[in-house]
């Protein structure tokens, strides 16, 4: 059995900071990180790897940097690392990245038959949750998304059952591999990485795939020509056009008392509603 | 998948080009399971009515599922919401959400109709399916937008996101491929009035057939467990919600919010970093990373007021923030500052809002009392 993970270097958005005065973004010192999500795809398929024997190929398409996020799949068990990497790659938006990770997958399969692709729910940076069923519909593998629980494998018979998150509950799934699969975060626990690991992944060698390495010959399918979208600005939202009124008080109580006292006579309705809404409450309380 | 080039493309003043001139009206996906809509397809409707009428263009909606009669109904409704017509398509493998199904559903109608838009809601049916035909029909998608407007110069689609981590917004153009797909999250935009009898407008109904055979479907859904709702906050559709964020210091510092939650009947939410530091549930997160939320009044407490908190709750009707920092952001977009310890300030709150209350419910009942004597 064969599986592919597809993870992606990240930004660590919770330590990108704005400029307070020039209202620049200040990537100077913000760590890059493997995308959060994707490691609970890539400790799902460790988790088969473990019952099963099942090799494991990690996957990302980014700049030569990329090559750390690899190399942190590789302490935590991954087998292989390729990274896919070509200058006329980047800029790319979600269509042209699944053009670019399915012409890879597809080279991967040439070499050792793929039977599952996993990606995480979403990155942390683009927030798309897109690129996973671009993969799936250019492979014309099933898509499976925001997978709980990958309840059987049956690689004879080319099976799989899966419980996917639906909106309202949860549908189980029965269907062929190959498929997407598309890992919900919090359905697993990521492992850590053991000593034995991290000397792996320290001597492990990255296989770097350019444009040639994955027979891409059509530059309009990549990168920013490839992409439909482009982003025509970046701003920071005004603020309101009102100003926030100021609450005055000596203390907390008299700031607390004048608070209540403006709200509900600039929104008498909003006082209104409240009082309805808390009767409703007690109503449904004493019935219960 | 990063879709920022390091450089914001300036776009060019241009004009429509010929070959997108086939391509008219705007598209609303109508989600739907087990015979109800989900609110964020009305939501688009509102929307699509927006920019349809600004493009001179009609709305539709696009329903797909099981003939029968419930869907006769549903189709009945998208006018209801603001539709000039609804595209229907009824078969038997539309039964259950399927990907493959339902993308040979909506990238046939599309291909045959030919739309300049196509919303869907950023739900898990709606990403499913968004980013699975877009692929197909090979055009662009833009995720989770707050805001979309439209550019009559060359009748573009602007559809702005927040970006870099929530730290910014930007605004995303498709200037190269038809239709020009977004997503838009649940309770983002309004919920548009419910106008059964929509004056002067008469409803088309367009039925499409589609030519797909069961055996053909590859994934079975072989059960749906439904989720018990009971002990899930229903944050998204709360009328009254008080937010702790990272201000409130520890976990602990929390019951306060729920203290003063209770006195107003109000469900508790909690900024990003909250949600991070374990102080609270990943379910009471509010902000582009968690819930949207629309309540007739919020209350944020230690919340510094980033953007991507920001786009989660500033459809709110009325927010009053409480912060140390007079210049924190979260005032730039409140109703009523409170600049002081939210420690202090939360108790003291509960106990006005309670005398408050309990002042006009007394004053309510005396009135009537007086009312009834006078009778």
């Amino acid at each position: 059995m064969h599986i592919a993970v597809c993870v992606k270097q990240v930004p660590d958005s919770a330590q990108i900071r704005v400029h307070p005065v020039t209202n620049t973004i200040m990537r100077q010192g913000v760590p890059a990180i493997v995308n959060p999500f994707d490691l609970f795809a890539l400790e799902e398929a460790l988790r088969i790897k473990d019952r099963t024997g099942a090799r494991v190929t990690v996957i990302s398409m980014g700049p030569p940097q990329a090559e750390d996020a690899l190399r942190k799949c590789i302490s935590l068990g991954a087998d292989e690392a390729i990274l896919v990497t070509d200058k006329a790659f980047s800029g790319a938006d979600t269509l042209a990245t699944s053009y670019v990770l399915a012409a890879a997958l597809r080279t991967l399969h040439e070499k050792l038959p793929l039977d599952l692709v996993f990606t995480g729910k979403q990155t942390i940076d683009g927030d798309t949750a897109q690129v996973g069923p671009g993969i799936a519909i250019r492979l014309g593998y099933q898509l499976l998304t925001y997978v709980s629980r990958i309840a059987k494998i049956d690689v004879q018979n080319r099976r799989i059952v899966v419980e996917r998150r639906a909106e309202g509950g949860v549908q189980v799934l029965e269907s062929r591999l190959p498929a997407v699969i598309t890992m919900l975060e919090g359905s697993n626990t990521i492992r850590f990485a053991d000593m034995p690991g991290m000397f792996t992944a320290a001597r492990h060698e990255t296989q770097h795939w350019n444009r040639e390495a994955i027979g891409i010959t059509d530059l309009t399918q990549v990168g920013l020509k490839g992409s439909p979208t482009v982003v025509a600005q970046v701003f920071a939202p005004k603020p309101k056009a009102v100003k926030a009124l100021r609450i005055e008080g000596e203390t907390p109580a008299a700031m607390a008392e004048a608070f209540v006292e403006k709200l509900f006579t600039d929104y008498p309705q909003l006082e209104e509603a409240l009082l309805e809404h808390l009767d409703q409450l007690a109503a449904q309380e004493q019935q219960s | 998948m990063s879709e920022l080039p390091a450089k914001p493309v300036k776009k060019p003043k241009r004009v429509l080009p010929e070959r997108f001139v086939p391509y008219k009206g705007v598209w609303v996906f109508i989600e739907h399971e087990h015979g109800h809509v989900h609110p964020v397809s009305w939501e688009l409707l509102g929307k699509g009515r927006e920019l349809a009428d600004k493009l001179g263009v009609e709305l539709a909606g696009v329903l797909i599922g099981a003939p029968g009669p419930k869907i006769a109904a549903l189709a009945k409704e998208t006018f209801a919401y603001g539709a000039d017509l609804c595209y229907l398509m009824q078969d038997a493998v539309l039964h259950d959400y399927r990907n493959q199904a339902y993308t040979a559903a909506i990238t046939t109608l599309v291909n045959t109709y030919q739309p300049e838009i196509l919303l869907l809601g950023a739900t898990t049916q709606g990403r499913d399916l968004a980013g699975s035909v877009a692929t197909t029909l090979l055009t662009g998608l833009t995720a989770d937008c707050t805001g979309l407007e439209i550019d009559l110069a060359d009748r573009s689609m602007l559809s702005s996101r927040p970006t870099f981590g929530g730290s910014l917004m930007c605004t995303i153009v498709n200037l190269a491929t038809r239709p020009q797909m977004a997503t838009v999250r649940p309770r983002v935009m309004p919920l548009p009035v419910k106008d059964p009898k929509r004056s002067g407008q008469t409803f088309r109904l367009v039925e499409h057939a589609l030519d797909l055979a069961e055996e053909s479907i590859v994934t079975k859904v072989i059960d749906f467990i439904p989720d018990s709702r009971a002990d899930k906050p229903q944050l998204a559709f709360a009328d009254y919600i008080v937010a702790g964020g990272r201000g409130m210091g520890k976990p602990e510092n929390f019951d306060l919010l729920f203290s003063l939650a209770k006195t107003l009947g109000a469900e508790v939410g909690a900024s990003r970093p909250a949600v991070h530091a374990g102080w609270a549930d990943a379910e009471r997160q509010v902000g582009q990373s968690g819930k949207t939320v629309r309540p007739k009044f919020y209350l944020a407490a230690g919340v510094s007021g980033a953007i991507q908190h920001r786009v989660g709750m500033e459809g709110a009707d009325v927010i009053a923030a409480i912060n140390v920092d007079a210049n924190a952001a979260i005032f730039d977009f409140s109703n009523y500052a409170l600049i002081g310890n939210a420690l202090e300030l939360l108790p003291a709150l509960q106990t006005a809002f309670a005398a408050r209350l309990a002042q006009t419910r007394a004053r309510a009942t005396r009135s009537t009392s007086q009312e009834d004597e006078s009778n």
